[in-house]
């Protein structure tokens, strides 16, 4: 049977998860820029009782944007892109209809009450996997109901060959599943002490061993909900939007075997300096430098892709969204990298350059990646055009600002920390006390809130978009590569 | 054996295990060339699946039933 005699693909569960990336995205993003003021002007951290404080709201921002935004984004590109790559609908199969929509429902439940936890307090205080052991085995769910998913719709496809995208969810799927496994393996406290409340665990790893754990898990989080799955987004959504195919299949290939192969390795560079065996901080830097070449491998490919065709970077923002995501991973992966070698790491680690790394990767590759997906996908799943050209341009260059204002308050808040804490006299004393590095970092820290609060303006202008364009008019055919979009500008175009 | 000798172990096992991924990895790029060349795959053909991925688009290679 050929598919298009009778089929259309089913996108709702698509479009739930991208209304939860909506929602989590505004609420972990307003969590983060409140945090960032409060860091800036810290009575702040008083204005409502415990439930205020920079070191309850931490965690509830940062489980919100990794867990919340970002996975949704995730989910919500996959019940898409897996559809239309593997050429087969949901609507074929009850069964992966019932277990995507079981997927969003218990997830949903699953971030509500992590949100009410972590609030309340309850938190294991292992970074990324505060989450306390009844959720853990909520996520455990939940991930296992993704991979029905995945390998559901994978096994009644008719396209013989996985397109690379599909590579990438599957390394997500399976890579997160491994490490979250590994690092919450945990012990109820008072299952074994007879004491204490049955919610609160311990690690089953002591000492350096846990941390070492703990960083393995922590920064593969990065790797494969961070970097994997945006990578699997942009390898569909960029050839797609343009029209052109990828610059070189086989470099994808490659790159990919070269990320997995690579990221596993180096998490210890989260522990230089620390008491984990010498020879591994030494691999974890090693492995931390030659992560550059895959990186950029799929970065430069993506870029490549765009060749010849660069005056669609001019005319269509989508486009310019995506290019400048890349753009962004390339900066943070060699970033990163500097950032492990052990003399700039003696300098960096503990300062604010290091939440200035992250944000350049969390806000210009992921963020921007994701929008421009939710964009991208918005025609196909309302049949209608975007809303506005017009706020998509004004948001591309508000929130570019504001990314360029945080890394760069953090670069200069971060080396100044850096320099001034190992700063000393003649005698060896030490020239400055802690205070003394806070005080100064006070305008940096007002920059930073006003870059953030620069990039949460152009996400409400995003939602509002996207709201905007349920009721915009409709088209006739779904587009075949650049997404029709209206507003302003656009009648501009073609009043020429 | 003491610890020592165990950690040393550990090290110079990982360096050799790290070598031996390494020629995997670089196995696998000749690999993708070889088949390319030999002409017994078009790899670059497989970018379409992403363009050409329409409910109406024909199937590039149709999974064995």
């Amino acid at each position: 049977m050929r598919p298009g005699q009778m089929l259309s693909y089913d996108y709702t569960v698509a479009k739930l998860f991208m209304f939860s990336t909506i929602l989590f995205g505004i609420v972990g993003m307003l969590i983060g820029v409140i945090i960032a003021f409060q860091m800036a002007y810290p009575d702040l951290n008083y204005i409502a009782g415990e439930y205020s404080t920079f070191g309850r709201l931490r965690p509830l921002h940062t489980n919100g944007v990794v867990f919340g935004f970002l996975l949704s984004g995730i989910f919500s590109t996959w019940y898409y892109i897996g559809q239309r790559v593997l050429k087969v609908s949901m609507s074929e199969s009850p069964f992966l209809m019932f277990i995507g929509k079981l997927h969003f429902w218990l997830y949903m439940i699953l971030i509500a009450a992590a949100v009410v936890s972590l609030w309340a307090g309850v938190s294991t205080a292992k970074e990324y996997a505060e989450l306390e052991w009844p959720l853990d085995i909520g996520v455990v769910l939940v991930w296992v109901l993704w991979g029905i998913s995945i390998f559901g719709l994978i096994g009644i496809r008719r396209e013989k060959t996985l397109y690379i995208s599909i590579w990438y969810y599957i390394a997500t799927f399976l890579g997160v599943a491994m490490l979250y496994l590994f690092n919450n393996m945990e012990v109820p406290t008072r299952l074994i002490s007879g004491h204490g409340s049955w919610l609160h665990s311990v690690s089953m790893y002591a000492g350096s061993n846990d941390a070492l754990v703990q960083w393995w898990y922590g920064h593969n989080a990065v790797a494969f909900i961070f970097t994997v799955a945006i990578i699997a987004q942009i390898y569909y959504f960029l050839p797609k939007e343009s029209g052109q195919p990828i610059f070189s299949y086989k470099l994808s290939l490659f790159s990919f075997w070269g990320l997995m192969f690579i990221y596993l390795w180096a998490g210890g560079h989260h522990l230089i300096y620390t008491t984990v065996p010498d020879w591994m901080q030494t691999m974890g830097s090693i492995f931390s430098v030659v992560l550059i070449l895959p990186s950029w491998g799929s970065a430069i490919n993506i870029l490549l892709t765009m060749k010849g065709e660069w005056v669609q970077l001019r005319e269509n923002p989508l486009i310019k969204f995506m290019i400048l995501a890349s753009t962004f991973y390339m900066f943070s992966t060699l970033e990163g990298p500097i950032l492990s070698i052990k003399s700039v790491n003696a300098l960096a680690h503990y300062t604010d350059w290091i939440p200035g790394h992250v944000h350049d990767g969390a806000l210009g590759w992921i963020g921007f990646m994701i929008m421009a997906a939710m964009y991208h996908m918005t025609p196909r799943f309302f049949k209608r055009e975007i809303y506005s050209k017009s706020i998509m341009e004004a948001q591309f260059w508000i929130q570019t600002t504001g990314i360029v204002l945080y890394f760069a308050s953090m670069w200069i808040a971060g080396i100044t920390q850096g320099m001034m804490w190992r700063a000393t006299d003649q005698y060896g004393n030490l020239l400055y006390s802690f205070i003394d590095t806070v005080v100064v970092l006070i305008p940096y820290y007002w920059i930073r809130a006003i870059g953030g609060l620069l990039y949460l303006i152009g996400f409400f202008m995003f939602a509002y978009n996207i709201y905007k364009s349920m009721s915009a008019p409709t088209i006739s055919a779904e587009p075949k590569n650049a997404s029709p979009m209206g507003g302003r500008l656009n009648v501009e175009v073609s009043n020429v | 054996m003491d610890m020592q000798t165990i950690r040393e172990l550990q090290a110079y096992g990982f360096f050799f295990f790290t070598v031996f991924l390494v020629l995997i990895l670089y196995g696998y790029c000749y690999h993708l060339y070889k088949s390319e060349k030999t002409g017994r795959r078009n790899y670059e053909k497989y970018s379409n699946l992403a363009l050409d991925d329409d409910p109406s688009s024909n199937v590039l290679e149709k999974k064995q039933e």
